[in-house]
């Protein structure tokens, strides 16, 4: 194994699991924004 | 505080005298864990280039701690699963105890139950390794403070785990990352009482006794925010 | 709004998503191979960067345990938590990419190197710290617990480190210092990568702090409803009637 395909399979690992991750939390967000009335979705408003 | 540690102290032992589950359950479970390493690691294996030592004695050190370790996790839930039922840890807020004395006493009585178990389960590493004898002024004091630290730093976290059927679970992986320190150089100073250098013994004997006066401190300071409605 | 997203995460977003492609493009392409590790040097541009953003997760993550303990406040406490999260997953992302490094360059996956050794234990403590906040607790019990462990968790970390360091140094081993020589652009590059990576972390705090706070409205919501549920139906005896 030559050290590219340790770069590569580092690479892949890290940035699907961060795809993972951000999918899972703007998909979650939505959900969840839809079962909360309008004026509790946010700190701030 | 003090009093109010001593309260605490001599209360969890008299449950403790009266129960026997430390010398009947976990003392038992510490040999069987001493057993099952020897089992594992087979006493024919010897260390290269140290007379033929033996692999078994090499690790005894290491081996006696991590069992240990194995045994104040259950000491540590036991020591708060008996506070869980009828709420005692509530009565004993509203009867105005310091949560610093509190843990204090919670502490000093799981630091007891484990010096008693560590006598017989160092004697039976002893037996069952064969290491050397070791220097017994220090191995005296590794034990020691090497047991305050661990008492001190797996009562904070048993109790942050108390109260819930997932205790057990919880415990180990509370506990344990923040004991790992404690393993190394109780180990390492364990080594050195045994094998030498004895110099190397005692500093890592200081760094034990650092752990504990931190890990006391830690623990009288998070009592109190650990114990409101708790 | 229909979803956890702003003006600020959109902002943010881009600029991390330019940032990233363009740290991939210096990391794999324009930066040379280093002169002792060769190509591998390249996975130090995402595990250095990941580090950098676990250890600031965590430093958020205490930082809001110390201020929740004094005032209560839910921001801080959901903040620490999301915070945590991602420095969890960040610290796995470092784990992988220095065992990926580690084989070609040390030729094992594993050493007993005092800072790998002491991140994995830090990794696990801040499993821990997650959870505390899922324990089946009342909320106000969790979150105070779970900001003790976030407060100690971080004296912990120095302790192990340390220790870990001392026991390295009395140990005969290898050390970690592989010469390295890095030069102008690899610096760039790592300089690019970690910006990039802060910028991508910096938006997951926001969206995970949103999903947090979003989570905590609904468990409010269920619990307002439980409990008057509860005063109906001992209402409801008196008045008569059955209250929905």
């Amino acid at each position: 194994m030559n050290h590219w395909t340790f770069v590569i399979t580092g690479y892949v690992i890290v940035f699907v699991g961060i795809a993972v991750y951000v999918a899972w939390v703007l998909v979650r967000g939505r959900s969840l924004t839809n079962e909360v009335p309008e004026e509790r979705r946010r700190f701030l408003d | 505080m003090l009093r109010d540690a001593w309260l605490m102290a001599s209360k969890d032992l008299r449950i403790e005298w009266a129960t026997r589950v430390g010398m009947g359950q976990i003392l038992p479970f510490g040999g069987l864990v001493l057993i099952l390493f020897g089992l594992a690691i087979s006493p024919d294996l010897a260390v290269a280039g140290s007379d033929g030592r033996s692999l078994l004695a090499q690790a005894a050190p290491g081996l006696f701690w991590i069992t240990v370790l194995l045994a104040s996790l259950l000491a540590l839930g036991r020591s708060f699963a008996v506070e869980s039922t009828d709420g005692n840890l509530d009565a004993l807020k509203m009867a105005g105890l310091d949560p610093a004395g509190i843990f204090l006493g919670k502490s000093a009585a799981v630091a007891a139950q484990l010096l008693a178990l560590q006598v017989i389960l160092g004697i039976g590493a002893f037996v069952l390794y064969g290491p050397p004898l070791a220097d017994l002024v220090l191995l005296s004091v590794i034990v020691i403070l090497a047991t305050l630290g661990i008492s001190a730093a797996g009562t904070v976290y048993a109790a942050l785990a108390s109260g819930l059927t997932v205790r057990d679970t919880l415990v180990p992986l509370l506990v344990l990352p923040v004991v790992a320190p404690v393993l190394l150089a109780a180990t390492k100073a364990t080594e050195a009482a045994v094998y030498g250098p004895l110099d190397n013994g005692w500093s890592w004997a200081m760094l034990l006794g650092v752990f504990a006066l931190l890990y006391a401190g830690v623990g009288m300071l998070a009592f109190g925010p650990i114990m409101e409605e708790s | 709004m229909t979803s956890t997203s702003s003006k600020a995460t959109y902002v943010v977003g881009w600029a991390a998503l330019v940032a990233l492609a363009l740290s991939l493009l210096f990391a794999l392409v324009l930066s040379p191979p280093e002169a002792n590790m060769g190509d591998s040097v390249r996975l130090l541009y995402i595990h250095l960067p990941t580090i950098a953003v676990s250890y600031v997760g965590y430093g958020i993550t205490f930082i809001g345990s110390v201020i929740y303990l004094r005032n209560r406040s839910a921001f801080w406490d959901l903040l620490a938590g999301a915070a945590a999260e991602i420095g969890v997953l960040f610290t796995a992302f470092v784990l992988i990419t220095g065992a990926i490094w580690g084989k070609p360059t040390w030729g094992t996956y594993w050493e007993w190197d005092p800072r790998l050794t002491a991140t994995t234990v830090m990794f696990i403590m801040y499993l821990g710290y997650l959870a505390i906040r899922r324990m089946d607790l009342p909320q106000e019990v969790r979150s105070r617990r779970a900001a003790v462990v976030g407060i100690v968790a971080i004296a912990n970390l120095i302790i192990v480190r340390y220790s870990v360091q001392w026991w390295r140094g009395l140990h005969q081993g290898r050390t970690l210092g592989v010469d390295t020589q890095l030069d102008g652009l690899m610096l760039f590059s790592l300089f690019l990568s970690v910006v990039a990576f802060l910028l991508l972390g910096a938006w997951l705090l926001v969206h995970r702090f949103r999903v947090a706070w979003l989570e905590r409205q609904v468990e409010d919501m269920r619990l307002a409803r439980a409990l008057s549920e509860r005063r109906g139906e001992a209402g409801g005896a008196t008045l008569g009637g059955a209250v929905s």
